[in-house]
């Protein structure tokens, strides 16, 4: 296997806002709708090209989601886009009568999810938003990992007939996954092939553990690296295969432990193979402002973070 | 559009009040003041001012649209359904049971046909309803887009969002009424939350404000039919409907108590004493 490195680094938000554009293109029933914040959200060139098919809704996202969910029906495919913060855990309610519980065709695009928001603080940074949507019937959960998976997931989920919530990031990220490459809901991706431990990544995390996976290879380790790209549906079936060969695991993700990838990934674990897992996340508590590799260092999200966890996994076999 | 024929639609709303209260009684539990209070708009809506197919598409190409904002009166929206066509009417046995296609409030997953998204958490019909409008624009379907709103839904912060919405998009292809029956479950309105001049509100709001009589189902037509002449100018349009909480049964009529509590058996039959059996009970 290649190993994975890069020459660009850009922000995941900006592949949605290529993923939006590209859609704008090819498909006539994709419209847009955001809270005020094209700018931050990378939708202008949707806007701009588009404009009978965006919908500024200003700073009021419930009524954003009334709408979309609304827009549904007549064939409409809704993108709404704002901060992940103002995505879910303001409208949760909204989002649950109106769209999950409905059964509406909308595309919850959230960005500026987790700490790697960065100086804006504990108010933006949002790190329970994939355990509320998890939660959902009816709801997808996916959080790319980089520009060009984020750029992919986006044109795919218009082809999905139900709710998404697709999670991106504001800083720019390394960019180490091919162009153009096929997003398929609910299929993760092997990035390394490995036989010590398996890593299990989801968002800007998945780069996180390609660096971890180099620390481990210093010390003989060899890690399997698997980008879960998809939180729901989770993909079970390569979790457990990549376990049955490792024989432990460690899950890394931007959020709170409680109720995100890590739980999804424990309780799959618990009823089909028990296995140890170790999770990377943060620990029952909020952000702060900083940098944002600074508060991954501060919040045990690092690499070596990473690295430190998958040494306890193997010692606990 | 045809000449109404009045004393049908009263026949109709008789028996719809008499579905309301034997539901609400069969089960034990649902809200009869509102339902009994909206009887005529249900009526007056589905049996003369639709243009609909109760056959019923989903995405309602070239039909109006209705949206029940204040989910908990399902009563009223199940019985007007079924009775005319929808579902058939021996259903309406089935509301709140388990298995149901008749929730406690209009749901879509159990498929019930008329119904095209849940309501119940209150605020949100406006919202959903301003997204149909927009999208029959999009697709220049020039049907109309209805929906029905609890006053004392007022209260919450969200249907202001949308009101604001309504008004700069000019979303013109939309008729929005209030319930005023001026009743929540607490209390009155002006006791639990005063809603100050609600007519001078939305009219600041920038929608076309009318007044209707929601009892008086002549009447009630005719402003209707002046509402869809409003439409189409570059502003919503904003029924105000005074109602009586509970219309139609003399012990219930007129107060917040009923809001969402069911009759006794001898309530019940007093209720049924005074509402004509006209279309055959389910």
């Amino acid at each position: 296997m290649t190993k994975l490195t890069y020459t660009e680094k850009k922000d995941t938000r900006s592949g949605f806002g290529a993923g939006l554009h590209e859609l704008g293109k090819t498909n006539e029933n994709v419209v847009a709708l955001c809270a005020d914040l094209t700018g931050s959200l990378k939708m202008g060139d949707f806007k701009n090209d588009f404009p009978d098919r965006f919908f500024q809704v200003g700073i009021a996202e419930a009524n954003m989601m009334g709408l979309a969910a609304g827009m549904t029906i007549g064939g409409k495919i809704p993108f709404t886009g704002t901060f992940a913060n103002f995505s879910t855990g303001r409208v949760y309610d909204q989002i649950r009568q109106s769209i999950a519980y409905s059964e509406k065709n909308v595309k919850i695009c959230a960005s500026h999810a987790g700490l790697t928001l960065g100086e804006d603080g504990a108010t933006h940074q949002i790190l329970e938003d994939l355990g509320m949507m998890k939660m959902l019937p009816n709801m997808v959960v996916i959080n790319p990992c980089d520009y060009n998976q984020t750029k992919a997931a986006t044109i795919a989920i218009a082809d999905h007939h139900g709710p998404v919530y697709l999670r991106f990031g504001r800083p720019k990220w390394p960019i180490f996954t091919p162009e153009n490459q096929k997003f398929e809901i609910g299929k993760a991706i092997q990035l390394v092939e490995g036989s010590d431990v398996s890593i299990f990544a989801t968002g800007h995390m998945v780069w996180m553990a390609i660096e971890a996976e180099a620390i481990l290879a210093d010390k003989g380790i060899n890690a399997e690296i698997i980008n879960i790209h998809t939180i729901k549906p989770l993909d079970e079936e390569a979790i457990l295969t990549s376990v049955k060969k490792t024989g432990c695991a460690v899950s890394a993700e931007e959020h709170q432990m409680n109720g995100g990838l890590g739980d999804s990934i424990a309780q799959t674990l618990s009823r089909n193979l028990p296995t140890p897992l170790e999770m990377v996340a943060v620990d029952d508590s909020f952000g702060e402002s900083g940098k944002p590799e600074e508060l991954l260092g501060k919040y045990g999200l690092s690499s070596q973070s990473i690295a430190d966890a998958a040494l306890r996994a193997i010692a606990r076999k | 559009m045809s000449t109404p024929n009045i004393e049908d639609l009263q026949k109709i709303s008789s028996q719809v009040r008499r579905d309301i209260v034997r539901m609400v009684h069969a089960v034990q539990s649902g809200h009869p003041g509102g339902s009994l209070g909206c009887t005529e708009f249900f009526v007056a809506l589905y049996f003369h001012i639709l243009k609909h197919n109760n056959s019923f598409n989903p995405d309602a190409v070239d039909e109006d649209l209705f949206f029940l904002s204040n989910g908990h009166i399902s009563p009223v929206w199940y019985s007007v359904l079924a009775r005319s066509g929808y579902f058939p009417v021996s259903e309406l046995n089935t509301f709140r049971k388990l298995d149901s296609r008749l929730q406690g409030h209009p749901a879509t997953e159990e498929g019930l046909p008329g119904i095209r998204i849940a309501s119940g958490s209150l605020g949100q019909g406006l919202s959903a309803a301003l997204g149909a409008a927009q999208a029959k624009k999009l697709n220049n379907d020039s049907s109309t887009v209805y929906v029905l709103m609890g006053d004392g839904e007022q209260d919450e912060g969200q249907v202001w969002e949308a009101a604001l919405y309504g008004a700069h998009h000019k979303v013109d292809n939309i008729i929005a009424t209030i319930d005023y029956n001026r009743q929540q479950i607490d209390g009155s309105t002006d006791d639990v939350m005063d809603l100050g001049d609600l007519k001078a509100k939305w009219e600041a709001f920038g929608w076309q404000v009318i007044e209707s009589d929601g009892n008086e189902i002549e009447g009630l037509i005719k402003s209707l039919e002046h509402a869809k002449t409003l439409c189409g100018k570059g502003k919503p349009v904003l029924n105000l409907m005074r109602t009586e909480m509970g219309y139609g049964v003399d012990f219930m009529v007129g107060t917040h108590k009923w809001h969402g509590i069911a009759p006794s058996d001898e309530e019940l039959a007093n209720a049924l004493g005074q509402l004509e059996e006209t279309h055959g009970d389910y």
